[in-house]
């Protein structure tokens, strides 16, 4: 028994003993908690398994932009909590026997792997010369996959658009109703002066450096949204009235570029979201370069909640 | 490469482990929840520090030192800032009772 497996076998004993928590845990609070430590548990063995940009995605996106979101709904639902009927004995255990066969299904199919294993990973390697990138992963993501890639871009703009139309028609287009910090000079303050600089380029960097190291658009994008819900948590600037025209222009721009580089395919290379030989690197710098402005706006909206004001005129 | 560096990462990680072990059982044990804050910004602290300061022998020079340098000293300020506004929180909390 080498130290790596003992490390890895605490690691899948405390990674299900916190997926057990969430489920028994009796407060939404608690269980957001224990859900973020789990999303930051998660991406450490996302890292064992090599896999460093799903470990980072899962850090940002999984544990960080989801547990905030979550969060507010935790603390939004915290006064009805305790009216809510539970649902019955024969319900729950029926859904627990439902869980446990797929559990044990996806369970029974991962402990029995074909004895042949199916790969694209070696084609993957020998073709990604030809599109310039040194990441494997944002090879896949926007030559091999693209298509998938866009789409995925699409559905956080539709994200958005659900989360906004929680509001009342009178509020539609308002501010929205982030809670802030009522208090001016905490320390706070300190940090969401000393922190953006730091995370901005950060941010930047892991786009930039995503074209050939783990990293990418929507790993930085999540950095720059941080930043930005710090400072709006933090009351150095007011969230943003969501029917200001730039901030909508910036949270469809990246997809609306992704897919104008995709319709350009047609002419240029001859197919959808093909690229033309040698300019493949450029055209996703560009395209990865917008979807990480909109992403760092679209995610630091749906933090901030549905309208719940109306902007001042 | 020589044991000499290993044995002064060996020493310095295990110190930083004992650290952590130490912050853990007062975050367990601790009464209260500025005691627990204070067990646990010691243990990320100094913690942290010791097995950031046995890995710079380890890591290329300069960038992979700057660099685990740079996560202990964010790690310091975003630790020392949230062990501040909980304990604003819970000050706050007391005095409403």
């Amino acid at each position: 028994m080498t130290i790596t497996f003992i490390f890895d076998a605490i690691l899948v004993v405390l990674l299900l003993t916190v997926a057990i928590w969430i489920i028994v845990a009796r407060a939404a609070f608690s269980a957001v908690l224990a859900f973020v430590a789990y999303g930051l548990l998660l991406a450490v063995v996302w890292v064992e398994l090599s896999a460093i940009d799903i470990a980072l995605t899962e850090a940002a996106i999984g544990s960080g932009v989801t547990g905030m979101i979550l969060l507010g709904a935790a603390s939004r639902l915290r006064e009805t909590e305790a009216a809510v009927v539970s649902a019955g004995r024969p319900l729950i255990l029926a859904a627990a026997l439902l869980c446990a066969v797929i559990a044990a299904a996806l369970a029974a199919l991962v402990l029995s792997p074909p004895s042949t294993v199916f790969t694209l990973a070696p084609e993957t390697m020998a073709h990604l010369h030809e599109s310039g990138l040194g990441n494997p992963v944002a090879g896949v993501l926007f030559v091999y996959r693209a298509f998938d890639t866009l789409l995925e871009k699409v559905v956080v703009v539709l994200a958005l658009v659900g989360v906004w139309s929680l509001a009342p028609d009178r509020f539609w287009g308002g501010i929205p109703g982030l809670q802030v910090s009522q208090q001016p000079n905490s320390v706070l303050t300190l940090l969401s002066q000393l922190l953006p600089p730091l995370g901005i380029v950060f941010g930047i960097y892991m786009f930039w450096t995503g074209a050939n190291n783990p990293g990418g658009a929507f790993q930085g994008g999540t950095v720059l949204a941080a930043m930005w819900i710090l400072v709006m948590i933090a009351g150095l600037q007011n969230p943003p009235s969501t029917n200001w025209r730039w901030l909508r222009v910036l949270v469809v721009l990246g997809p609306a570029i992704f897919l104008a580089i995709g319709l350009a395919g047609f002419g240029l290379a001859g197919a959808f979201l093909a690229y033309p030989p040698g300019y493949a690197k450029p055209l996703i710098i560009v395209a990865e370069a917008a979807l990480t402005l909109s992403i760092g706006v679209a995610l630091g909206l749906l933090a901030a909640g549905p309208p719940e004001r109306v902007a001042q005129q | 490469m020589t044991a000499v560096p290993y044995i002064f990462t060996v020493i310095a990680i295990s110190a930083g482990a004992f650290f952590f072990l130490a912050g853990t059982v007062g975050l367990l044990r601790f009464p209260d929840t500025l005691t627990r804050l204070h067990a646990l910004t010691k243990a990320d602290n100094l913690g942290l520090g010791l097995i950031v300061f046995g890995l710079l022998p380890l890591v290329e020079w300069p960038f992979g030192a700057f660099k685990l340098i740079s996560v202990w000293l964010l790690l310091q300020l975003s630790g020392s800032i949230v062990a501040q506004l909980i304990a604003n929180f819970v000050r706050r909390e007391e005095a409403h009772e």
